[in-house]
């Protein structure tokens, strides 16, 4: 009856995640409205509006979805399924706690980096499928942007593999015991830097949102969706950033391990500061260009976790 | 050996942008010709504000013309305000209170502060987008902008259109205390700005973003009829205040603040250091404030009130754009023959097909910004 339990645990933990994914929202702008001189969403819910994104979500969904006429309408249907799906895949393999994991792969790592690279299909889709100009300019972006990104992002997830020796997530976080991978001089240092960086890309979010870039392309790939289809595509780069968050806490920040609180909680924690810090970096900084996005990619983010990958490789040959 | 060359042909793609994009400030519409990512030109269309000021003007008498002038450059009403009211007094020979003089010189500044507050908040936003560091500064400045509205509010009872000037002088006079609110004001202007600078200056996406894009060559500029912040930040130091002083601006102590690169970042420093320049203005203003009648009592109020003799006349006020004129022609009634507005706006605009060519489409949002138009203004 294993499958049974995995189904179960699966069922529960994408619908914490969504439900999560939610408050993410709320979270955001609640830390955006306060970095702004605002504060935020109030009225709907007591206290601080508390309700305000289920408020959203109903709102959203009995929206009329709009199909455009000369859309493909197979490519435009599929789409957010597409881009919403895969990120809730990479829930699968986190441990949540030393025991909490519904999927104990040996390659785990390899999964997440490979699953998480599959939300581009969904964006090609929607670009092509929409038959919209300003969608088709933004998914023919987010696709350089995915392919040129996932270089430093793979390169500097390597590095506490390497420190580790082995690509479970588990076996990852166990490594962590003594010292934070993040806290590691120099190599762990440059290597989260890269990460964090990469993942702002992957996650499509200022400064590096110009797939998304509502004051040129007014909203991107997305721009003909409306009502759930929408909020597919809404909640999907929510729960994606939900993962890379969890991902990054548990690479680099010893994921479940920390002292007296119970290990879901120090979890939990830390996910809410590495999302902290995306939306800190989010909301300060105006948008790069798509030729800059570019040069900086492959001109500094490249070759700096290159030459980061050898040394940790260095390290771990000579210690 | 022989070289093989690959040839790329490209089909070129054309993006109606506008009239209903967000980040066109108003209702501008380009239809760009595009390759790729690579603007190839620009066809810009305008005209989606058109009211019909110039004529609804002649049916109008000068009393009114002058309140409804400010709805055109909606950033700046009082500039608006003031060019109308000096035709009509250049025209039928009016002086104007000193002390009314010294109060428009004050308005106007007030308002130049407000717009170019207006302006950097909506460049960052077009750089960094709602959803981004770009609002994060857009709604500190507003809140600068808001104790300028404030100061207004004080003293016309109107936030936006203040209906400040009339024929012969201004229509109200300063509430008590009020020079320490204006003090108050400045320094939370001073203060925002110089944070927002701190911000932005020396962030490595921002100079990317600005710096050698959009360059406006000086011949360029002045063959086109750019003026203004535009004008002054390719390098030419043409400012109305200077060249043909009016009001009390002959009194003051300021300087022509220009820039030599033409870029969108010069224009940026220009309308920055404006700002700062603008406030030293408010300040000398209030300080040298004479007393005595602010025009007639009560104001000005009847339609008839006011007739020009026959003749012709054309007089230009430095707004937060550039050089605005009046031509305006009166056949000795009470109402003008015929009204033109001379509107920066305008003539910057046209320099955005000139600029864009050869830029990305994440550029042509920030050149367009970096021109300031004002579509109210533009269209008239």
């Amino acid at each position: 009856m294993k499958w049974l339990l995995v189904a179960f645990w699966s069922v529960v933990i994408l619908s914490v995640a969504l439900l999560i994914a939610a408050y993410m929202i709320w979270w955001e702008r609640k830390f955006a409205g306060r970095m702004q001189r605002r504060i935020g969403p109030y009225w709907v819910g007591y206290p601080h509006g508390w309700l305000q994104s289920i408020a959203d979500a109903i709102k959203i969904l009995r929206k009329e979805d709009i199909i455009p006429k000369n859309a493909d309408k197979w490519v435009y249907n599929i789409a957010p399924f597409l881009f919403m799906v895969p990120p809730m895949f990479l829930f699968a393999v986190f441990p949540f706690s030393k025991t909490w994991v519904v999927a104990d792969l040996n390659v785990g790592l390899l999964y997440v980096l490979a699953v998480s690279s599959l939300g581009v299909f969904g964006v090609m889709m929607a670009g092509w499928g929409s038959h919209n100009k300003y969608a088709l300019l933004s998914a023919m972006r987010y696709v350089s942007q995915m392919i040129s990104y996932e270089v430093p992002l793979v390169l500097s997830a390597l590095v506490p593999v390497v420190l580790t020796g082995s690509m479970n997530l588990g076996a990852i976080t166990n490594a962590q015991k003594g010292l934070w991978f993040a806290l590691w001089p120099v190599v762990g240092w440059v290597a989260f830097v890269v990460f964090l960086l990469a993942t702002l890309a992957e996650g499509n979010r200022a400064p590096f949102d110009i797939p998304e870039a509502e004051s040129e392309l007014i909203g991107g790939f997305a721009v003909e969706y409306s009502g759930w289809k929408f909020a597919m595509f809404y909640v999907g780069e929510y729960v994606h950033l939900l993962a890379v968050s969890i991902l990054a806490s548990v690479l680099f920040l010893g994921g479940w391990r920390g002292p007296l609180l119970p290990p879901l909680l120090w979890l939990f924690i830390k996910t809410v500061f590495m999302y902290s810090v995306l939306l800190w970096i989010r909301w300060s900084f105006v948008r790069l260009r798509v030729d800059q996005l570019m040069v900086f990619n492959w001109k500094v983010l490249v070759p700096v976790s290159v030459v980061d990958l050898l040394l940790a490789a260095l390290w771990v040959v000579l210690r | 050996m022989a070289t093989r060359t690959l040839e790329f042909t490209f089909d070129e793609m054309r993006v109606n942008m506008g009239p209903q994009h967000p980040s066109t400030h108003g209702v501008f519409r380009g239809v760009l010709v595009l390759e790729g990512e690579e603007i190839k030109d620009l066809i810009p269309h305008i005209g989606y504000l058109h009211r019909g000021v110039e004529k609804l003007a002649e049916h109008l008498s000068y009393v009114q013309d002058v309140p409804i002038m400010a709805r055109n450059d909606y950033l700046g009403p009082v500039h608006n305000e003031l060019v109308m009211a000096h035709a009509v007094e250049k025209l039928a020979n009016i002086q104007v209170p000193e002390r009314a003089q010294y109060l428009r010189v004050m308005a106007s500044e007030l308002h130049r502060i407000a717009s170019h507050l207006v302006w950097t908040g909506t460049f960052l936003l077009d750089m960094g987008g709602a959803l981004g560091g770009g609002s994060t500064m857009f709604l500190y400045l507003f809140q600068a902008r808001e104790s300028i509205m404030d100061l207004y509010e004080e003293w016309t009872g109107a936030r936006f259109h203040p209906n400040l000037v009339q024929i012969g002088g201004v229509r109200f006079d300063l509430p008590a205390g009020f020079d320490r609110k204006v003090k108050e004001a400045l320094q939370t202007v001073r203060n925002t700005v110089n944070e927002v600078r701190e911000m932005v200056e020396g962030n490595p996406v921002f100079e990317q973003r600005t710096r050698g894009v959009g360059v406006l060559s000086p011949e360029l500029a002045q063959s086109i009829g750019c003026s203004g912040p535009v004008l002054r930040a390719s390098g030419v130091a043409y400012d109305v205040r200077k060249a043909f002083p009016y009001d009390a601006y002959d009194k003051m102590d300021f300087e022509i603040v220009t820039a030599t690169a033409g870029d969108v970042r010069a224009r940026y420093e220009v309308r920055i250091n404006e700002i700062f320049q603008a406030a030293h203005i408010v300040q000398q203003a209030l300080e040298g404030l004479p007393e005595g009648p602010i025009g007639a009592k009560p104001p000005v109020k009847a339609p008839v009130a006011v007739k020009a003799p026959k003749g012709e006349v054309y007089f230009r006020v430095e707004s937060a754009r550039g050089e605005l004129g009046a031509y305006l022609v009166s056949d000795g009634s009470h109402k003008p023959y015929r009204l033109k507005l001379r509107s920066p706006s305008f003539s910057n605009l046209q320099a955005i097909q000139h600029l864009v060519r050869g830029h990305k489409v994440a550029d042509v949002v920030v050149i367009l910004g970096s021109l300031d138009p004002v579509f109210g203004d533009v269209d008239r």
